[in-house]
């Protein structure tokens, strides 16, 4: 093949970090939830990219459950920033005080 | 070496979710999280994944971006322009970006996965459909519960109990 799995573990890492950095950063809830996703790709990046180079479809199956589940918790989570988004009429994770321990 | 659709892609999927995060309005954000999904669709087709690719595309690009551009639609209009961050929150982060991707990346580079390569022909995507029909069935069953069960939590959840036949009682 022309790409070495490295290239593409390199991508997933920039992704990872990148979205670390959203969701370390950003007040704004909606923007976490981005961050999120990026990381929950650069995850399935990884296991497609592992299951090309070993070779075995075990990691394109568990891809294919990660993206499933993770559907689910973006539907929850953005139930979640509209019901916080009712109580408080803002979106800004800074504002949501009642949820402190 | 890469070739040239690699380095187009990587382009695009960096570029687009750094623009995600960055950008003033949510919804030109929810647009460039779409692409950055989509990117990543490519690599999977890149990968001879062509049945995960095609997941990705309508789960995640058909889906849930469209999801998440609904939920944007319902905020207030000024609070999606709003950029409210710390400054010094804000340098901390990227310092903490670049050491992840400068340490992560030299330990990735140092370790053995660079002499991986493979010659053997990719998974025939066949095999994941026949696997998912026999050998992950329970996994498939119980996969399908979880997604009804949140889609269910997710509409009570955000249900209004203070409407009754369409009328508000506010």
């Amino acid at each position: 093949m022309a790409n070495a799995l490295i290239d593409f573990i390199l991508v997933s890492v920039a992704l990872l970090a990148i979205g670390i950095y959203g969701i370390a950063v950003k007040r704004n809830a909606i923007r976490m939830l981005f961050g999120i996703e990026m990381i929950i790709n650069s995850a399935n990046l990884n296991l497609v990219a592992f299951s090309r180079y070993i070779p075995n479809s075990q990691g394109q199956t568990l891809a294919l459950f990660s993206i499933a589940i993770a559907a689910a918790e973006v539907a929850v989570g953005l139930a979640l920033v509209i019901v916080a988004y009712r109580m408080y009429r803002n979106i800004d994770i800074a504002d949501f005080r009642s949820l402190k321990g | 070496m890469v070739d040239s659709v690699f380095l187009a892609l990587s382009v695009l999927t960096i570029g687009s979710a750094i623009v995600a995060l960055e950008i003033r309005s949510l919804i030109y954000g929810s647009i460039a999280l779409m692409l950055t999904l989509s990117g990543v669709a490519g690599f999977f087709l890149l990968l001879d994944a062509p049945f995960v690719a095609m997941f990705q595309l309508s789960v995640y690009v058909g889906s849930i971006a469209v999801l998440i551009l609904f939920t944007v639609m319902l905020v207030r209009r000024e609070l999606i322009f709003n950029k409210v961050e710390d400054k010094r929150r804000r340098y901390a982060g990227i310092v903490l970006m670049v050491v992840l991707m400068l340490g992560i990346g030299t330990i990735i580079i140092g370790s053995g996965l660079k002499t991986m390569d493979t010659n053997s022909s990719a998974v025939d995507y066949k095999k994941i459909g026949e696997d998912f029909l026999t050998y992950y069935s329970p996994a498939l069953i119980v996969m399908a519960l979880i997604l009804a069960s949140s889609i269910i939590g997710a509409m009570t959840l955000a249900r209004r109990e203070d409407v009754i036949d369409g009328q508000r009682a506010d």
